[in-house]
């Protein structure tokens, strides 16, 4: 016996080697389970995905169809076109106006909203309503508060003897107005992640400031915001990614213009697909919209790993 | 009842070292075995490779008559109590004792009967609709009893039940465990870290450390009997205490570094010579030494003292050793005192130095009261 | 922790502002679905009286009900089929530890760098070589899968314990059972977030619907939004915010209800 067992590991492995059709049973039952997630999103992220790269190097027929292969083409056509650059430019701006201002609107609610004070609950509800109202019926509102006759804006510069402003016709105002209806739209939903990061934050952290007689702006500067972090990266990550992917309430408010003031990447997209036909440079500019949101992702992935130090 | 046989089994991750090396042993139907060691020794490893819920990487694992190496634990006829209890937060106590009824697809009326019974048995009749939250640490534990109970496997396998409960408890349900032990005459295989429910409840104990086994045996034969100094110090409270020494035969005594010779009984050093030898003695055989004792008397330095109400326990200075002693009753004893102390040559033990093996068993010390009636 | 006076009017008022600018928009449009032509030009902001003739013909002017009745069907379905999906793959990546398994992951991460807008395309053309233009598959299928959900429900069933896991083999469970009897009710909280999230988005979902609807009959009640306010900007705006006001209160109830829920379980899938 004890011969046998004095390499017990060599000598039961190859007594009873598992086949690999036994070893692997473990490996089928998962992909049994993953198959749903696996089928489509091969069917509905990455064959798509991968087909607009394809055809953002054809010219396609009205069927969608590659038709002509014009290599790098469609990229120099949007890289030389001036509505192309202008509609990236817009999308900048966009995403410039909405973002640090959405972000600190909801970080300010949500400050306020986290102090334990008799009848919180009701103004966290109406911090996180906008998160309840669709980007198409916010559109409708916003649109009728923009009205230049009888909107609200316009009404309440009256009282005041100021100029009437020409919300959404103006090209100088419609990118601006529609950042603020943009705002108002997201500030539900950041409102909510971050309270949800405040609320994680412990207790006893702010207990022990208060021994040591730390002040609130204090308190906010060492150890709110550091704590937050993890959730504020997250929240610029989506917000960002947001305003890159914004769609309804430009087709609702402004459908592109005035002058093409407020023609954002996705909307470009939409109308050059959808409306021109053109789905080989919309194609195109579909890679460009990829290629920003890659960045914001890989960007977050990397400022993320800061988290590690603060949990 | 079923008997479960390891031969040569071991354990590796990614087919590098073993963290479970060559484990025989034969545990019979109806055993209390208790495999007990310190933690992170392989002992919940091994404890789950029985069950099934760990992969056997070397050896055959055999379970009544059959192999079971490969069988799925649902099929190895055991019940299992794990640490945390694994209650089902979302079912009701008694949903929790039919849970694996119910999956073996017993009849609703037998389920109903045998979950009654169990219950009846630990106490738990009243708790019957309440969720597993609303129960104090004692009655889940009890509650994961009843799941094992009830299943009627005649193997279970318990995983430190006891030791989320406080030491009362503890107390109360090490005694009760082994009552329904013995009553369902089920083959337990019980592991702990804890010395205290090892010499309690078993009726053998393995020991296990680093993965390999350190001795085999009844409670009472590990205590008088230690393999080697790991066992002798990790069974008994205080722990044997041990020294380095030189054996000398010639005159038949031990020499601790510092100290004065000991001399040993005659035939205590068959088979062993001249030499370093681990010397090792129980603290309740280093006695007070009144007047003039019948064994060897030294004075040592004391260092710390415990009064315990019952007895009190102190440790003082064996030539550069630390040594503990236990004597009954309460003794005004300070740090600092030097004291005379008498050592029960005959409870000596002696190890080898370099493999540890035990040389000299010290003798035994079994007392008994004559039973009423019996002819003395 | 108490807090001085001065300290707490300032909070109230802080707060007490901030809620009336937020939720203004709402209100405002509330206040408007009551008013008549002439009122709102007139420019007030309580109307007369809350009299229900804009509700009534907004129901007239469009297909109101079914939208909404289509609206539900496309909510509820993307929320079940996301459930279903989500859970299953969170459930291999948490209780079935296989060779791979980090390949896969890496997989559902990456769908969540590619933006659905820029996949629009060729996800049009697929639905429209399916002959799925103006179905119910149409607008939901493309949805079930969601790596946010995935990960929401793998954070929670990470943390169910392995014990309960082990219980179950030991008494006989397979695996799809497990995932029945204990993982999915153990869950109940996270899956009602993910539900909430799913019904929430799909009911918001603009884009896709305008795509893939060209009549009426499977259309969503944002798309019916579009369509109203094109046809009733010059005139009446009135009937134009009932119909905003039907088409938020299910979405404003649900996150009412469920807001505190939503707040945990969302922060939870987004940070580990």
């Amino acid at each position: 016996m004890s011969t046998i067992h004095s390499r017990p590991d060599e000598f039961i492995a190859t007594e009873h080697k598992p086949g690999v059709w036994e070893r692997s049973r473990r490996a089928r039952t998962a992909i049994l389970y993953l198959l749903p997630s696996i089928i489509l999103f091969s069917v509905f992220v990455f064959y798509p995905m991968f087909r607009t790269i394809y055809l953002s190097f054809f010219l396609t027929d009205q069927a969608g169809d590659a038709a002509v292969f014009v290599g790098l083409d469609n990229y120099k056509y949007l890289l030389d076109s001036p509505a192309f650059l202008n509609s990236a430019k817009a999308t900048l701006l966009f995403v410039l106006y909405t973002v640090p201002a959405g972000i600190l609107l909801s970080l300010f609610l949500a400050l306020l909203a986290n102090e334990k004070l008799r009848g919180i609950g009701f103004f966290r509800t109406i911090y996180s309503s906008t998160m309840g109202v669709s980007v198409a019926a916010s559109s409708v509102v916003w649109l009728f508060m923009f009205h230049p006759s009888i909107g609200m804006f316009n009404r309440f510069l009256a009282l005041f003897d100021f100029p009437q402003i020409q919300w959404l016709l103006d090209p100088q105002w419609a990118l601006v107005s529609v950042a603020i209806s943009t705002i108002w739209m997201n500030t539900g939903f950041s409102f909510l992640i971050l309270l949800g990061g405040l609320q994680n934050i412990d207790e006893h952290l702010y207990e022990s400031a208060r021994i040591d007689g730390a002040g609130y702006f204090y308190r906010l500067r060492r150890i709110t915001l550091p704590m937050l972090s993890p959730t504020l990266f997250f929240i610029i990550t989506i917000s960002l990614i947001n305003a890159f992917q914004t769609f309804g309430q430009i087709d609702i408010l402004t459908k592109g213009g005035p002058a093409q003031s407020t023609n954002l990447i996705v909307y470009s997209i939409y109308r050059e697909a959808f409306v021109n036909y053109q789905f080989g440079t919309a194609s195109a500019q579909a890679v460009f919209l990829f290629l920003c949101i890659l960045v914001a992702t890989i960007l977050q992935f990397r400022f993320g790993e800061r988290r590690v130090h603060y949990q | 009842m079923k008997k479960v046989e390891l031969i040569g089994i071991s354990k590796s991750y990614d087919r590098q070292k073993d963290v479970i090396s060559n484990i025989d042993v034969r545990i019979e139907p109806g055993e209390f075995f208790v495999l007990v060691g310190p933690s992170g020794c392989g002992k919940s490893t091994m404890l789950r490779m029985i069950a099934g819920l760990e992969e056997i990487t070397g050896g055959t694992l055999k379970i009544g008559e059959q192999t079971a190496n490969r069988l799925p634990p649902s099929r190895r006829d055991l019940s299992m109590v794990f640490q945390n209890y694994a209650l089902y937060p979302h079912l009701s106590v008694e949903d929790n004792i039919t849970f694996g009824l119910d999956v073996k697809k017993v009849p609703k009326a037998e389920r109903k009967k045998r979950a009654q019974d169990t219950a009846e048995m630990l106490g738990l009749t009243d708790y019957m609709k309440r969720k597993p939250r609303e129960l104090s640490g004692g009655q889940r534990q009890r509650v994961a009893l009843a799941r094992a109970i009830v299943s009627e496997a005649p193997i279970c396998l318990m995983d430190e039940p006891l030791s989320n409960l406080d030491a009362k408890l503890r107390g109360h349900m090490r005694s009760e465990i082994r009552r329904i032990q013995r009553q369902l005459g089920i083959t337990m295989i019980y592991v702990t870290h804890d010395q205290v429910e090892a010499m309690t409840m078993g009726d053998r104990i393995m020991i296990l450390h680093e993965g390999k086994i350190q001795q085999i045996g009844s409670p009472i034969e590990i205590y008088n009997h230690p393999a080697n100094p790991f066992v002798a110090t990790f069974i008994g409270s205080p722990p044997m205490n041990l020294a380095q020494a030189e054996a000398d035969p010639g005159t038949s005594s031990v020499i601790l570094p510092g100290g004065e010779p000991i001399r040993l009984p005659e035939g205590a050093f068959e088979g062993i010579g001249k030499g370093p030898v681990t010397v090792g003695i129980r603290p309740e055989f280093l006695m007070p030494a009144q007047g003039t004792s019948e064994h060897p008397v030294f004075r040592a330095e004391v260092t710390n003292v415990e009064v315990l109400g019952h007895e009190t326990v102190f440790s003082f200075l064996a030539g550069t050793e630390e040594w503990t002693a236990k004597w009954n009753g309460q003794w005004q004893i300070q740090p600092g005192d030097r004291i005379p102390i008498a050592l029960d040559e005959e409870s000596i033990c002696l190890f080898d130095a370099k493999s540890g093996t035990l040389m000299k068993k010290p003798a035994a010390r079994q007392l008994s009261v004559p039973a009423e009636g019996a002819a003395t | 922790m108490t807090m001085s006076v001065p300290k707490k009017i300032t909070f109230y008022t802080m707060l007490t502002v901030s809620a009336v600018i937020l939720f203004f928009p709402i209100v405002y449009a509330f206040m408007i679905s009551f008013m008549t032509g002439p009122e709102i030009l007139q420019g007030k902001f309580f109307p007369e009286s809350f009299h229900l003739d804009n509700y009534i013909r907004v129901f007239d002017r469009l297909p109101l009900l079914n939208y909404l009745l289509n609206s539900f069907i496309v909510s509820a379905g993307v929320m079940l089929g996301q459930l279903v999906v989500c859970s299953l793959a969170a459930y291999a990546f948490v209780f079935i530890p296989f060779r791979g398994s980090n390949f896969v992951f890496f997989l559902f991460i990456s769908t969540m760098m590619i933006p659905w807008e820029a996949t629009m395309i060729p996800n049009f053309f697929i639905i429209q070589n399916l002959n799925w233009l103006n179905t119910y598959q149409g607008l939901t299928l493309p949805f079930f899968a969601l790596a946010f959900g995935t990960f929401l429900l793998r954070q929670h069933f990470k943390t169910i314990p392995k014990e309960l896991h082990e219980a179950s083999q030991v008494a006989g469970l397979g695996p799809f059972r497990f995932f029945l009897k204990v993982v999915l009710p153990v869950s109940k909280t996270s899956l009602v977030t993910l539900g909430a999230y799913g019904f929430l988005t799909t009911w918001n979902m603009y884009l896709w619907p305008l795509l893939v609807t060209t009549n009426n009959s499977v259309r969503t009640v944002q798309i019916g939004l579009k369509q109203l306010q094109s046809q009733e900007v010059a005139t009446d705006w009135g009937v134009v915010m009932a119909g905003v006001i039907v088409v938020i209160i299910p979405t404003l109830l649900l996150l009412f209800l469920g807001q505190k829920q939503l707040q945990k379980g969302l922060t939870q899938g987004a940070l580990k």
